[in-house]
């Protein structure tokens, strides 16, 4: 490859300069097809185990296989399924919903936190918060699944508290309730999500320009002027950063649901991830299990890309 | 001055919220490790007589020797290899003028949005395909494929943010490519591979969905796919499931408490640079 186009290179550099300026831009042509020798490593394992298995979902999401046997083309049924059937409908929604404890409550939460946080004095206290807060994102999700099941349960100390302040009437067994087993799943995601957000959003305001601060006092602005006009228009990029992780975070969501209740009860919980994993693994489902898949990721584009384009846009 | 005073005081009193909060599900747990054997616990409450032997129960309960062995294995087959595919790749798309190097860039950065679930049932066929299944290389393989677009991404950012002079004198010095990324910009790296080692080293440990699906086997599993068999098995005792979640969870914490600072500073600002 770098011999083939050394030649053209030659010929294509300017003619007039000096006589070993040819050589020199051949050489500097075949130093940049080099560099190739340098990405491919990491593109042999990414081509392999990522775009292949992304191709071979579209292929399979056409067909009706259940694994082992011989796979019958279906054309789009498989999608016609995903997007009209009720029971393939309702995880897509749920993990819409998901989105409300998964980014709105982090992300909001975080922000009034970060806000009120600006201008604490760095030290033992600070690191001590920075390093509870974000424990959760350390952690295995497997692990804090377990946790809060127990959090959750009857004897847990959720009930312990309510009934502790006189709630006792309320208290039950969260996972297992129709009415309260989504929201229960989807605070873990905001109890995981918390701390990352406030971090974030800390970093982000540290970098505003004080002189912005000062400019708004000078012109009288209350503290919630402060925020809607300096703070918030200077986090718009940490905010797109927030909101694009938590969203796929919401979106995706596998570990917490699958350890927690499965999906149950009834499928109150059941979200796409544990709705592929159940299709592809448990009712050998293959195409059906491929056009969630497929499904799911055009989701997650769609989400994501207007966040982006929003987040970096230029002022 | 009273204005600040008054919200330097407010901020801690919601710090301290939080960290109640956030701390609860962890003390709650903690104490249900150390209530009596076979009990049921209730909420939080600190046994009388605690049982520390309910740790060793659980580490012998789960045989947690060869499964944490098991995940350290995986850890030293990813992420060093991870580390050096991502470092090259960042430095050849930051610094050396590839044709088609956008391309490539852009191609990674889709991998970033992907989620795992949308991969995992031709994963498993792929993996079958290479008669991989139930060992350690179905899980390590695979994620050395799926750290590329995070990694490659990061490693770029920071040879990037390298002054371009420094190139610049080295290519006078008559230095190739090989010789520039291993005598300056991988010596120059240090801070952001070793944040990398430690987001690699846990997102392995903690990974889940690819054990259950790819490997039956608990002790060829990665700690949470581990865990996820252990919680399967012994999923109604509440005291020996709690010992052995906070066993298995303990190395992360460990790690992360160790290297903290230079963790949390470097993730953030890297996932900042968007």
């Amino acid at each position: 490859m770098t011999v083939a186009s050394a030649p053209r290179a030659a010929k294509a550099g300017s003619p007039p300069s000096p006589a070993r300026s040819p050589r020199r831009s051949a050489r500097s042509l075949a130093r940049r097809w080099s560099g190739w020798l340098f990405v491919l490593p990491a593109l042999v394992p990414y081509v392999l185990f990522v775009v292949r298995p992304l191709l071979l979902s579209i292929q399979y999401s056409l067909y009706d296989w259940n694994g082992i046997g011989a796979a019958t083309y279906v054309g789009g049924q498989n999608y016609r399924t995903v997007l009209t059937s009720r029971d393939q409908l309702v995880p897509i929604l749920h993990a819409f919903e998901l989105i409300v404890f998964f980014t709105v409550i982090p992300v909001g939460l975080g922000l009034v936190t970060a806000a009120l946080l600006h201008g604490l004095p760095p030290g033992r206290f600070a690191t001590l918060t920075r390093v509870v807060l974000f424990l959760p994102q350390v952690i295995p999700l497997v692990a804090a699944a377990i946790a809060w099941r127990w959090v959750y349960s009857t004897d847990g100390v959720l009930n312990q508290g309510l009934s502790a302040v006189g709630l006792g009437g309320v208290t039950r067994a969260w996972l297992g309730d129709f009415d309260w087993a989504l929201v229960a799943v989807g605070l873990i995601g905001s109890w995981v999500l918390l701390g990352l957000c406030t971090l974030l959003l800390i970093t982000g305001i540290s970098k505003i320009d004080v002189s912005l601060y000062e400019a708004a006092r000078l012109d009288g602005a209350g503290r919630v002027q402060e925020f809607l006009a300096v703070t918030l228009p200077g986090l718009r990029r940490e905010i797109g950063v927030c909101v694009t992780v938590t969203v796929i975070a919401a979106l995706a969501s596998f570990d917490i649901i699958y350890v927690t209740t499965q999906g149950g009860p009834g499928t109150e919980t059941l979200v796409p991830g544990v709705q592929i994993f159940r299709l592809a693994f448990t009712e050998r489902q293959i195409g059906l299990a491929s056009a969630n898949a497929v499904v799911l990721m055009a989701l997650v584009l769609l989400v994501i890309l207007p966040i982006q384009r929003f987040s970096n846009r230029e002022d | 001055m009273t204005r600040s005073g008054r919200d330097i005081l407010l901020g801690r009193t919601l710090l301290i919220v939080f960290m109640l909060a956030t701390l609860t599900p962890f003390a709650s747990i903690f104490t249900a490790a150390l209530a009596p054997p076979g009990s049921s616990p209730t909420g939080i409450s600190w046994p009388s007589d605690p049982h520390w032997h309910n740790f060793i129960d659980a580490f012998h309960a789960a045989d947690l020797l060869p499964l944490l062995g098991s995940s350290a294995l995986i850890v030293a087959g990813v992420v060093p290899a991870a580390l050096l595919l991502a470092a090259a790749a960042g430095y050849g798309l930051a610094t050396l003028r590839i044709p088609g190097g956008r391309l490539v860039y852009l191609l990674l950065l889709l991998g970033l949005t992907v989620p795992l679930e949308s991969l995992i049932t031709p994963l498993y066929y792929e993996v079958q395909s290479f008669g991989l299944l139930n060992s350690r290389w179905a899980l390590i393989l695979p994620l050395l494929g799926l750290y590329m677009p995070f990694g490659v991404f990061w490693m770029r950012a920071y040879f990037q943010s390298l002054p371009e002079e420094l190139t610049e004198a080295a290519a006078i010095d008559g230095a190739g490519p090989w010789t520039m990324f291993r005598r300056i910009h991988l010596p120059l790296a240090t801070p952001a591979l070793s944040s990398l080692a430690i987001l690699f080293f846990l997102w392995t440990w903690n990974q889940f969905i690819l054990a259950i699906a790819l490997v039956d086997d608990p002790n060829k599993r990665t700690a949470a796919g581990a865990l996820g068999a252990f919680q399967g098995q012994y999923g109604t005792d509440v005291v020996l499931l709690s010992a052995g979640s906070l066993l298995i969870m303990a190395p992360t914490v460990i790690i992360f408490v160790i290297f903290q600072r230079h963790f949390v500073a470097a993730l953030l600002q890297g996932s900042v640079k968007g």
